[in-house]
């Protein structure tokens, strides 16, 4: 369109969209910001209100607290098992699945489908799924926190879609006059054709088990096998700072602000991992909804 | 006329010759047969006094005694009520709101501003569930909270939210329009890309305005999914963000915290009351599915749109 075009009233709508998405933007950014500049602000000047704009008395007091911290560095180790672990089983099933049911000459297709698609609508709930697991044994295992939510079914449907519209039906059918099986085909053609896929999906469950705590808090009654998240809530909501971190400060009103400064730092660095990987994550997830919202 | 008839092979023989993809497709069948049928076997117990002793099937038979005592229960009507108003508060605010982004967004001249701004709304969305409430709990803290710094520089008394019952609501809805808003725009902004520019073009030449535009190119365009997304919301109305509303739960908030969900891991997975926790979850899966099923069929005799 001709910006010279611009009507007047063009005029005033533009600046007032401008405006308004400005704010919006900054309403988002700030709490982020703030965060930042107080985890590395002197506590007491947080407590006083002093800290707005700029970090006042930096210090990385807080920092080498959360560091030295040995319950921090579990949960990583954890969090960082239950991510690579939980995403690799997630993505082969996903993909596998994926893939069998986008192909049109699969007999029964739409009846998997129903059978698949009917959980969308009915579920056993959170008891009767929580009864399977423990039966399993799978309480207090890892297993617990990388099977019982493997396979997400619109996860499923985008990878039936994407295959079928990216991989071409004459490619199968030249294979299969030179001899090629669905097996063979699946792992030599597809999956090599397949990368953009596979690494939305990747990043999908990446981010998922990087946040996940539900399954941890239900499923896990053994600290030495909390992931990040679940140390972070006993921390950030339920303000239980470990004495060994802040145990060397004698005055009750010095380990409040010590411990507020600490909470700033480690959502923080929890969110590291995340942050390094928000590039990717925007570019891939608005992929992948994008490829999810075209067909159901 | 000779007809030629193409025999299809025998059903056993094409299932031969796919054994391939099935074997693909196995473990996932695998596993929605043990960990989403097997659950809605498991459902029975909640008509049933389950003991892990008995088993699901040796258990025995109660009726509707939970549902009942469900019913009877002093904090039915509370929870019932705390979960529809913060659904249906959730809702009103929750989703215009991205939808009207997607169109401030859409009419953006500066794409290079347009997509600075998406970079930095779609941020929180990264963000986990437990990271978001500590982030309210810390900004809200009576003592050293940001919010309360700000009331008691202009003169008010310091709120201590977290503990209000009164503020439940109000933080529970806008801290998910900080976080989803912008990532929940994608979806719309999809839809709009695929407005056809001839139309504006031509809507130009008459002389409408970007308002008129707006409203009648833009909003008519993304109607379908916006239906579809609504749809998909009333049919969720019950099935709130149940492991946000735990996490801001505290005690002193519980009167308007407490939810169906919240209810149900308390007695359910706190307590071990199996089967009555089973009953209760049933109870809002059933509303569910019925509010599901109602809102489609209106859907589709109004608009066109529907589900299925």
């Amino acid at each position: 369109m001709n910006p010279l075009n611009r009507t007047k009233g063009d005029k005033a709508f533009d600046a007032v969209n401008v405006t308004l998405l400005t704010l919006g933007c900054l309403l988002v950014l700030y709490p982020l910001y703030f965060i930042l500049i107080a985890s590395i602000s002197d506590p007491n000047r947080i407590f006083a209100g002093d800290v707005l704009f700029l970090p006042k008395g930096i210090t990385f007091d807080g920092y080498e607290r959360i560091f030295s911290d040995p319950g921090i560095w579990n949960g990583f180790k954890n969090t960082f098992l239950y991510s690579s672990l939980g995403t690799a089983i997630s993505v082969t099933l996903t993909i596998t699945a994926g893939y069998a049911l986008s192909r049109t000459d699969l007999v029964g297709r739409n009846v998997i489908m129903i059978f698949l698609l009917i959980t969308l609508f009915f579920h056993g709930g959170m008891i009767p799924t929580y009864l399977v697991v423990r039966d399993l044994g799978m309480v207090n295992t890892v297993w617990a926190m990388v099977i019982p939510n493997a396979v997400g079914l619109w996860n499923v449907i985008i990878c039936r879609t994407f295959f079928q519209t990216s991989i071409p039906k004459d490619m199968l059918e030249a294979a299969q006059i030179d001899g090629c099986n669905d097996l063979k085909f699946f792992s030599k053609i597809v999956v090599p054709l397949s990368k953009p896929i596979i690494a939305v999906m990747v990043l999908f469950h990446v981010v998922t088990h990087w946040n996940s705590f539900f399954d941890a808090l239900i499923y896990l009654n053994n600290d030495s096998l909390y992931p990040l998240q679940l140390i972070l809530r006993n921390l950030l909501i339920q303000s239980e700072v470990s004495s060994q971190m802040i145990g060397d400060i004698e005055s009750n009103q010095a380990q409040l602000a010590v411990a507020e400064q600490i909470k700033y730092g480690v959502i923080i660095v929890s969110s590291i991992p995340l942050l390094i990987l928000y590039p990717f994550l925007q570019k891939y997830f608005v992929k992948g909804v994008m490829i999810g919202s075209i067909k159901g | 006329m000779v007809s030629i008839k193409t025999r299809k092979p025998r059903l056993h023989k094409r299932l031969l010759r796919n054994w391939q993809l099935y074997l693909l497709l196995a473990p996932t069948l695998f596993y929605f047969l043990v960990f989403k049928y097997y659950p809605m076997y498991g459902l029975q117990i909640a008509f049933k006094d389950y003991l892990p002793s008995l088993g699901i099937w040796g258990s025995e038979w109660v009726g509707w005694d939970h549902f009942v005592r469900f019913f009877q229960s002093y904090q039915f009507w509370e929870i019932i009520e705390n979960t529809l108003v913060l659904s249906l508060y959730e809702l009103a605010v929750g989703f215009p709101l991205p939808i009207i982004l997607a169109l401030m967004l859409n009419m953006l001249i500066s794409t290079k501003y347009r997509r600075f701004i998406q970079t930095i709304v779609y941020a929180p969305h990264f963000i986990s569930v437990v990271v978001l409430v500590g982030i309210l709990f810390v900004f809200l803290s009576p003592s050293s909270g940001l919010i309360n710094h700000f009331i008691v520089l202009f003169g008010g008394e310091p709120i201590n939210f977290m503990a209000s019952p009164e503020w439940f609501k109000t933080l529970y809805v806008f801290s998910g329009v900080w976080q989803g808003t912008g990532f929940a725009a994608i979806i719309y902004l999809a839809a709009l890309a695929g407005v056809d520019p001839s139309l504006h073009e031509a809507a130009v030449m008459d002389g409408a305005s970007k308002l008129k535009r707006v409203l009648h190119i833009d909003i008519p365009a993304i109607m379908p999914v916006s239906i579809i997304m609504l749809i998909l919301a009333l049919g969720n109305l019950m099935n709130l963000g149940f492991e946000k509303a735990l996490l801001m739960q505290t005690p002193l908030n519980k009167e308007s915290s407490n939810i169906i969900a919240t209810y149900v891991y308390e007695v359910g997975i706190q307590q071990a009351q199996y089967s009555f926790g089973t009953a209760v979850g049933l109870f809002n899966s059933v509303i569910n599915l019925i509010l599901l099923v109602t809102v489609n069929q209106i859907a589709r005799k109004v608009s066109e749109n529907s589900l299925w």
